[in-house]
């Protein structure tokens, strides 16, 4: 727990992502089995011990610290497990020894809510105060110190030398504490067996058609639909669909995983129905609404149906397609999503058009609220993870754009933690009053970057902790893909992937842009 | 109890000390201690600006704290007190003794009808290298700090956060540590402690640490080779440790840093969440205020018949105190607040 805790403590206090992988290789490559699974585990939020929770926790530092106190300090610390870490009294003796992972994960697993109490107090009078905050956040869950499950495997590739692609694909098949992994990673071990396991394989991606054109003799072009990108795997026994970063998400979506009803793997993108468009898919905004929940209810499933538009196959009744050209699986994916529930599952649609002038013609034209962009897929091309160039293009719609004015700007994180670098916009009503329409804290070089940060600072009306109200007088071109009407912003509007154009110094606030303007695009 | 016989029960310090949300006042002697607007007489326990504030008629304070009070509010004269001496005003005997919070910090004890009261302004129990050391001063009424007056507050030694810095330091030899430290007290007692560890590096620092620093050495306190950022280039700060004002961490005049590790000492930094929300890199547990263990045990050790809590987290302290079956309050003296501890 020593180790694990030092690591945890390192990482709540690194920001820059390299420096984080670094820390978690070094911890890999150092802990000896099943202790660096286990941790791997409990930093992607993979351990579940059912029987502690937040309440258990607090009710344990209560028997030792008046209740009065205990909430005093949780409404300060703001986290319960760290206040209990900070307020824990232990009895002097005895305390200092260190415990493993495994027995503190082996000894609360098979334990009742009324048994796992005294053992885990047991454990924290035990050890040293510094691994308090480790022990505790592991039997509750939730470590908060900003490690995303990429990034773990992008630190396991790194300590073994292997490839993040193979990492990707083994990690799903394994659970805590990954002993065949390591082993497979160190070299000592097989290759894992995957047969019968539900697992994740990486997602083939597209580069952005910059300018120029294809041939439609050896493309085909579909449309870009915008929902989020799933892969459905079924197995024998097993069903799951994943997100682009391979998190498994099928407890959001119940409907979907039980209309799976199909051994292999699928890539599409995953939508809800929207009733104004007649059945038709809703926009990303109406996805929103189901996605990051842990539990669905009735209502949510009635108001948000969700969906699977199929773009591909990669393996389908035990057998591998993905080395195939894409006409012969987009053959195989026409039967398979034939035999699948039409409710949850259909087929994304080529675009028919007889050359590339007619093709930009058609896209031009798509009003479609669900509807991003073109894809341009070569007929020949295989299934190969990651970004391959020459095989599949993203074609989206070009960016709609406004002229607003900044109203507050706040800093960055990291490398820009000394600028002002994120910033609110505003467009004006018809009364002349100014409303923030998005936020956007990308699209300009470091140089506008570094004239933006000199703008705030010279221009600074109000502070409100880490914001700054400016003066309303600059303008920023912004551009964006989408506007959706939104009932959270008091503009009633909300941008999708807003980020800088350009700075209008040039323009005078006034003859920004109007609410009015932003309403007709809205979709 | 009755209310009659809690107010009859309730001491006579309740009458001749009052407080309100500018200071507290004694009155047989009309002076006001650490008052944040302007009086004809004051009382300073100690320099920091919350406490010490320009403008009074006579400022009664440590000869050090006046020195303090002239280099950073342009404030001149006062009545210099040495700990221990006593001097009478209306009825009311004042002395001064050492708080340990910062280079001529004061507890005020005050002597009148046979009761006596100390109010502690900020202190801390534990040594510091740069100021006299906290002495409990037995009392009737104790009136404390409660600046981290929380069961979740319990500083670590400093050795072992200095160590840590070291151990930054000698990790990271292209890069420097920069260290943000509240101008009065805390810079100096950091660089007090790196001088005990052993660090005789020249240390550096933002401009604004300048004048207290060189204040501190005139009184006699040894902090060694300081120089000044703006006086050297961007390269020879590599593998240096650098302190500032906690403002500055982030302020653009960090860019002409090399690659800092930014580094805070305050006791505030013992809670994880708060250390990454101020973007600090190395949160450094050193504080100049007693932590919940010595602000609990001054008052155990002390046995007041009443505690006053002035400031900080006062209402934990007081459950405290009660749930200890000893009397304790609230005062509402505004004003205080210690974010940079």
């Amino acid at each position: 727990m020593r180790a694990f805790a030092r690591l945890i403590d390192d990482l709540v206090y690194t920001r820059s992502r390299n420096a984080k992988i670094a820390l978690i290789v070094d911890y890999l490559r150092v802990t000896p089995d099943p202790d660096r699974g286990w941790a791997l585990a409990a930093l992607t939020d993979a351990i579940d011990l059912p029987a502690v929770k937040s309440a258990t926790i607090r009710a344990l530092a209560e028997q030792r610290v008046d209740s009065v106190l205990v909430a005093m300090s949780r409404a300060y610390v703001g986290d319960t497990a760290e206040t209990v870490a900070l307020i824990w009294e232990a009895p002097g003796a005895g305390a200092g020894k260190d415990i493993l992972l495994s027995e503190v994960v082996e000894t609360l697993a098979p334990l009742s809510r009324a048994d796992a109490p005294a053992v885990l107090a047991a454990m924290l009078d035990r050890i040293e105060p510094e691994s308090r905050y480790a022990l505790l956040k592991l039997a509750t869950g939730g470590m908060r110190v900003g490690v995303s499950a990429r990034l773990a495997k992008v630190a396991f590739a790194e300590a073994f030398s292997v490839s993040v692609d193979a990492v990707d694909e083994y990690w799903h098949a394994l659970t805590p504490p990954y002993a065949a992994l390591f082993a497979w990673g160190e070299g000592t071990g097989e290759t894992p067996d995957l047969t019968d396991t539900a697992w994740f394989r990486p997602f083939m991606l597209a580069h952005p058609l910059e300018d120029g054109t294809v041939s439609l003799d050896d493309f085909v072009a579909e449309w870009k639909w915008d929902g989020i990108r799933v892969e459905l795997v079924g197995t024998a026994s097993d069903r799951r669909l994943f997100s682009r970063g391979g998190e498994e998400i099928g407890r959001a979506f119940p409907e979907i995983v039980e209309a799976l009803d199909f051994i292999g793997v699928l890539d599409g993108e995953l939508m809800v129905r929207g009733d104004a468009q007649g059945g038709e898919a809703a926009s990303f905004n109406a996805l929103q609404q189901r996605l990051g929940r842990k539990t669905v209810t009735r209502k949510m499933m009635t108001d948000y149906p969700p969906f699977v538009r199929l773009y591909d196959v990669l393996e389908a009744g035990g057998r591998d397609l993905r080395a195939l050209p894409w006409t012969e699986r987009r053959t195989a994916l026409d039967s398979i999503a034939a035999a699948l529930p039409p409710d949850r599952f259909d087929l994304s649609r080529l675009i028919d058009a007889p050359d590339f002038a007619a093709l930009s013609a058609i896209r031009d034209s798509a009003r479609d609220a669900a509807i991003e962009g073109v894809m341009l897929k070569r007929r020949d091309s295989p299934y190969v993870s990651g970004r391959k160039t020459g095989l599949w293009y993203k074609w989206k719609r070009d960016p709609l754009s406004a002229d607003c004015v900044m109203m507050y700007a706040q800093r960055g994180n990291g490398r820009r933690a000394s600028f002002y670098s994120d910033y609110t916009f505003g467009c004006w009503t018809e009364d002349g009053e100014l409303l923030p329409v998005g936020k956007a804290y990308s699209g300009f070089s470091d140089e506008e970057l570094k004239w933006l940060d000199r703008f705030v600072r010279t221009h600074t009306l109000n502070r409100f902790g880490p914001v700054c109200e400016v003066e309303k007088s600059l303008v920023l071109e912004v551009a964006f893909d989408s506007i959706h009407t939104s009932k959270r912003h008091k503009s009633g509007l909300a941008m999708r992937f807003p980020r800088i154009k350009r700075i209008r110094r040039d323009k005078p606030a006034a003859e920004a842009d109007r609410i009015a303007t932003l309403q007709a695009l809205a979709t | 109890m009755s209310a009659e016989k809690l107010a009859a029960e309730q001491p006579p310090a309740r009458h001749w000390i009052a407080a309100d949300r500018t200071g507290i006042h004694v009155r047989p002697a009309d002076i006001w201690i650490d008052p944040s607007v302007p009086r004809a007489n004051a009382l300073i326990t100690h320099g920091h600006a919350d406490h010490a504030r320009g403008g009074h008629g006579q400022s009664i304070a440590t000869a050090e704290t006046l020195a303090i009070m002239n280099l950073r509010y342009g404030t001149e004269g006062g009545q210099a007190l040495s700990y221990g001496e006593v001097i009478e005003r209306g009825n009311v005997r004042i002395s001064l003794h050492p708080a340990g919070h910062v280079l001529g910090s004061a507890q005020i004890l005050l002597e009148h009808g046979g009761e006596r009261v100390v109010v502690s302004g900020d202190y801390k129990v534990r040594p510091d290298p740069t100021c006299v050391p906290f002495e409990p001063v037995p009392c009737d009424i104790f009136i404390t700090e409660a600046t981290f007056g929380l069961p979740v507050f319990r500083h670590p030694p400093i050795e072992q956060e200095v160590a840590r810095l070291l151990n930054a330091r000698a990790a990271n030899p292209d890069r420097c540590v920069l260290v943000g430290a509240y101008a009065l007290g805390k810079a100096q007692r950091v660089i007090a402690e790196l001088r005990r560890a052993s660090h005789a590096d020249p240390i550096y620092l933002h401009g604004a640490l300048e004048k207290m620093c060189a204040l501190y050495q005139s009184l006699g306190v040894d902090l060694g080779d300081l120089r000044l950022v703006s006086e050297v280039q961007k390269e020879d700060l590599r593998g240096r440790i650098i302190l500032c004002p906690p403002s500055a961490l982030t302020d653009r005049w960090s860019r002409r840093l090399p690659d800092p590790i930014t580094a805070m000492a305050s006791g505030w930094m013992r809670v994880r969440q708060r250390a990454r929300a101020k973007q600090v890199e190395l949160p450094l547990v050193i504080s100049d205020h007693a932590d919940w263990d010595e602000l609990t045990g001054t008052i155990a050790l002390l046995r007041p018949k009443e505690t006053w809590v002035t400031h900080g987290a006062e209402e934990a302290l007081v459950h405290w105190c009660q749930t200890h079956q000893m009397r304790a309050r609230a005062l509402a003296v505004a004003g205080y607040e210690d974010e940079d501890d």
